[in-house]
């Protein structure tokens, strides 16, 4: 069980949930598990948050979804990346790159701006 | 975790057999979700009770998960299939244009045959909106109603009332926002304009101040009558006139500064007060076939004792309903004067005034026959469906590998349906885009037939109703024509269909009955519409050969001007006899034009407007014996009159010698004289009522034949013929009788006329022949409707025949081959294939004649003189029908003949 929540960015989830596609398509369940594991449990999604944001992306057709059964044989709605999904995760990683890259710059800043009072 | 995606688990095949269900998938896809946690926190150690509930408290508001993704999910379902449906319908239309561009030669004889009966639709719709379903062109139309007597066999006179009957009508109803009328008796070209080179004739109506006001026709410019123009008003001296619309943009190039203008009418200065709308046309209301150029109001003061006048209208009070006014009008008729000063007049008009919708009175009259062209029409809509159906089928036949091909692909019968659905749309909706066209053509030349005496022709046009029309009909007719030949596509036996060409299999005998069916259908059809053609034709001929008691062919009228005015002539014996030398020596000098055979004047046409005075009697015999008849029409005539008309007569005609001073002389017709004298010679016999200008009493010197004089169809009055010496005429129409075309005499004639009288305007020269044509122009215009229209369904139905034995004969080449090998001769062939088509010809027939029988009895009112079981049309159209269906089998039964056993048989 996680120490503490992180809350997510608005639209981190998204860019997750094509993350963990990328492999191969999966079920909601699945993907709560990925999320969860690679962020070593910090990252925890809600199903109220999950199935919806699945569905908004379907409905937008970056997802494809298609029934099937479960590796416990059981019936199971398995979600792939569409082209466009995966157009979309690209984008999203080169943004979200450049986006942490450019915090993390910030965050470990060693001096203050050069103001003009200073110069 | 990831599925095979070749082989969908057994479940998934009928999971959603009934449809894509949203809400279940959201609720299965939860449930899953739920369940793998479950386990999960089994593995972990917890007791499934316990993991259970821990689960569903993670989860949280299950409920409303799951009623999002119904939400979304039947969002996405929609979208889904408008896309596939969008989809499915680019593909049907683009293979559709595919299909049909490579038959382009089925495509133009589909397309031809829907766009001249669509076309054909439309434009019998748009007669019938204009007549009978749009309102007329008045606003709250519906209010108005034409006031009249039931018919009567005295022409307008006993259709119209008097000044005084206008009056107390007016102030005793009390139905009516108000009631007007017009002056009845106005004749085509009643007045001259003067002042611009020669004299243009023009009509004008007389009407009574508040006409427009009633009708509710505002001026384009200008004001409308009032009374005060009434009372300065005299008969053909009108100081106050309202022009009309054609006649300001003809006349006096759409001056604008017309109004306030004196013209000269007649040598009296008229006032232009304003000018009427484009959109009110009296001529195509209240007189169809002719124009009305301009309006003078009548006062009705001066006109008091001068009989009935006027017909009448009124506009009715909202609420109040026909009935009601019927109901007032029978109470008030009794108490009626004719004339208020003679007592014995009270009571003249009982039962005399009733109210009908003015509708009604416009277009009541061709309810019927608009229903028959109506019907004839949908028929001929019918048999192009049926045509249709026969070329797709086919067609059908020639691509039954296609579909095979389709189906086995995958394609889901539906599809093909569909498929087959979006052709017939297609062809239908081409068709009927070019059947606009040709019914836009058609009506554009309709609304200009002025000379056709049909009320609001003027008025047709394509409006959005027929707009409407033309789309149901386009998608009704596809439906019909597609749905035969696709039911039999979709049971096509997709294996059958791939082996072989499938000739001489059931299902293309199967296919070949269908097609039987469906020309047997066609030519009954046709059959329906060729009896009914020919039962109307026939009638028109009947009609046209009808004797009308007078000769139009050769003869031509030319209404001539004088004045015969005398000062201080209080008994009109002066202006008689001045009559009598201006027209005696027009006469005389007209005679003398090589050519003319004969020449007199007469003051009203038959088969024009009419007018009666009352009934002279018998001398010595008691007026009271005839007290309910009504009087004959009268004619004030020149000698020489009766022999230009080209009548036939029986003692002596008027001369010149039969002056005011002399004995009162008449000229009755044959009916009157046999009623009043039956079994006597009616020569000689004195009548007395309203004799020449001086006595009572005439004397009648000959008989002459019944004259159709109100119409050519209705049953004849009498008529009684004054010399123009002893009793005022109204006008002065020249009938001329030609040895050469009438047309070729106008010139010296008019130049004659002229040398005369210098005023003579520049009249039209009226072939007689023309009156009876206006009169029959309704008939001619139905009769030539429907033939035109039965001839198309021959066409099609000939076109059906040729369509279904070619084809039998193409199917039958090799066993026609076999049969030619055995030894049958290329005669026995050919007449065995004409054999085949009369069959389907003749059982066609007996259906359609059958059909005919009961149909006829519909049109049995329009038929003139002939039996709607008239077997002589019934047998000519059996027999051209049967012609028609030899000549369309003639050709498939040559090619038969000619086919080369050796060539046939090698072929497949």
């Amino acid at each position: 069980m996680p120490k503490e929540k992180l809350e997510f960015f608005r639209g981190t989830l998204d860019v997750l949930i094509l993350k963990a596609l990328v492999w191969g398509p999966q079920h909601g369940y699945a993907i709560t598990t990925f999320i969860r594991e690679h962020s070593g449990s910090v990252l925890l999604v809600e199903e109220g948050t999950l199935y919806p944001a699945l569905w908004r992306l379907e409905n937008k057709k970056l997802l494809a979804a298609e029934w099937g059964l479960s590796e416990n044989n059981r019936k199971a709605k398995f979600y792939r990346l569409t082209a466009a999904g995966k157009k979309q995760l690209r984008e999203e990683l080169a943004t979200w790159e450049a986006y942490a890259a450019a915090v993390s710059k910030v965050l470990s800043a060693t001096h203050p701006v050069l103001g003009e009072g200073q110069a | 975790m990831n599925p095979d995606p070749n082989k969908p688990p057994l479940w998934r095949r009928y999971a959603r057999f009934f449809g894509a269900d949203p809400a279940a998938d959201a609720r299965e896809e939860l449930a899953f979700h739920l369940e793998s946690k479950t386990e999960e926190l089994i593995a972990q150690g917890w007791s499934p009770e316990a993991a259970r509930k821990e689960a569903r408290r993670q989860f949280g508001e299950i409920r409303a998960i799951e009623r999002i993704g119904a939400v979304m999910g039947e969002k996405m379902e929609r979208k889904r299939r408008l896309k596939d449906y969008a989809t499915d319908l680019a593909h049907d239309v683009r293979y559709t244009l595919r299909t049909l561009r490579r038959d382009a030669g089925f495509t133009m004889v589909a397309i031809a045959i829907l766009a001249l009966a669509i076309g054909a639709n439309i434009a019998v719709f748009s007669v019938v909106n204009t007549l009978l379903l749009r309102p007329l062109p008045f606003p709250n139309a519906q209010q108005l109603v034409w006031i009249a007597p039931p018919p009567m066999k005295c022409g307008l006179s006993c259709a119209t009332y008097s000044s005084d009957a206008y009056d107390e009508f007016r102030s005793m109803s009390r139905s009516y926002q108000d009631v007007t009328g017009y002056f009845a008796f106005s004749d085509q070209d009643n007045y001259h304009l003067t002042g611009h080179g020669d004299p243009v004739p023009l009509t004008a109506i007389g009407v009574i101040s508040n006409f427009f006001q009633v009708l509710g026709v505002k001026p384009q410019m200008g004001r409308l009558f009032t009374d005060a123009d009434a009372h300065a008003s005299h008969v053909g001296a009108s100081s106050a006139i309202l022009i009309s619309n054609a006649w300001w943009k003809h006349q006096f190039a759409a001056d604008p500064n017309i109004v306030g203008k004196t013209v000269d009418l007649d040598g009296t200065q008229a006032t232009v007060i304003g000018v009427l709308p484009a959109g009110f046309d009296f001529g195509a209301v209240f007189s169809p076939g002719t124009k009305v150029d301009a309006f003078t109001p009548v006062n009705l003061d001066e006109g008091r004792d001068w009989g009935n006048l006027f017909t009448f209208l009124g506009r009715l009070k909202p609420g109040v309903t026909v009935e009601q006014a019927r109901a007032e009008a029978a109470i008030i008729a009794p108490k009626l004067y004719f004339n208020a000063k003679y007592p014995d007049t009270l009571g003249n008009y009982k039962g005399q005034v009733i109210p009908e919708p003015l509708k009604q009175y416009v277009s009541g009259k061709l309810r019927r026959s608009l229903i028959v062209l109506w019907s004839a029409v949908g028929m001929i809509l019918l048999i192009a469906c049926v045509n249709l159906s026969n070329l797709l089928l086919a067609r059908a036949g020639a691509r039954s590998k296609e579909w095979a091909m389709r189906g086995a692909l995958g394609a889901s019968r539906a599809r093909i349906i569909r498929q087959l659905l979006t052709e017939s749309l297609m062809l239908s909706i081409s068709g009927a885009i070019l059947g606009l066209i040709l019914a836009a053509a058609l009506l554009f030349w309709l609304s200009h037939q002025g000379s056709v005496a049909l009320p609001l022709l003027a008025d047709l046009r394509i409006d959005s109703a027929a707009l409407i029309w033309t789309l149901l009909i386009a998608i009704t007719a596809a439906l019909v024509f597609g749905i035969v030949p696709g039911m039999r596509m979709a049971r096509i036996n997709f294996q059958e269909a791939l082996k072989d060409s499938g000739a001489g299999t059931g299902q293309s005998r199967k296919h070949e009955r269908i097609r039987s069916i469906l020309v047997v259908t066609e030519v009954a059809l046709a059959c329906m519409l060729l009896v009914g053609a020919g039962l109307l034709l026939r009638s028109f001929l009947k009609v046209v050969d009808l004797d009308l008691g007078f000769q139009p062919s050769r003869a031509a009228a030319v209404i001539v001007d004088y004045d015969d005015s005398v000062p201080n002539d209080k008994t009109g014996v002066l202006s008689a006899q001045k009559r009598g030398v201006i027209f005696q020596q027009i006469l005389s000098r007209i005679m003398a034009i090589p050519g003319i055979q004969a020449a007199g004047t007469s003051d009203y046409l038959p088969l024009g407007r009419n007018r009666a005075w009352g009934l002279p009697i018998p001398q010595g015999k008691n007026p009271q014996d005839y007290k309910d008849l009504v009087g004959p029409l009268v004619y004030v005539v020149s000698p020489g009159y009766i022999r230009a008309m080209g009548m036939k007569l029986r003692g002596r005609d008027f001369t010149w010698n039969d002056g005011p001073n002399s004995p009162g002389v008449v000229l009755i017709s044959k009916a009157m004289a046999r009623f009043f004298w039956p079994n006597e010679d009616a020569v000689g016999k004195i009548l007395v009522g309203r004799g020449n200008l001086t006595s009572p009493t005439m004397r009648v010197i000959g008989v002459v034949d019944d004259v159709h004089a109100d119409s050519v169809e209705g049953a004849t009055g009498w008529q009684i013929y004054y010399p123009m010496t002893q009793t005022s005429p109204l006008a002065a129409y020249l009938v001329l009788r030609t040895t050469l075309p009438p047309a070729t005499m106008a010139a010296s004639v008019m130049h004659v006329l002229r040398t005369l009288n210098p005023k003579q305007t520049a009249a039209e020269f009226m072939p007689i022949q023309t009156l009876v044509d206006h009169a029959n122009s309704p008939r001619r215009f139905f009769m030539l409707l429907v033939v035109s229209f039965a001839t198309l369904g021959l066409l099609l139905a000939a076109l059906g025949i040729y369509g279904v034995i070619s084809y039998a004969v193409t199917r039958q080449t090799q066993e026609i081959g076999i049969r030619m090998a055995l030894g049958a001769s290329a005669g026995r062939v050919q007449r065995q294939v004409l054999t085949n088509t009369l069959r389907l010809a003749l059982a066609g027939i007996v259906l359609g004649t059958a059909a005919s029988l009961i149909a006829s009895r519909l049109i049995a009112a329009m038929l003139f003189e002939v039996s709607p079981w008239d077997t002589n049309t019934f047998a000519a159209m059996a027999a051209i029908l049967i012609t028609v269906a030899i000549v369309a089998g003639y050709l498939p039964a040559r090619r038969a003949s000619r086919i080369d056993p050796m060539v046939a048989l090698r072929s497949n």
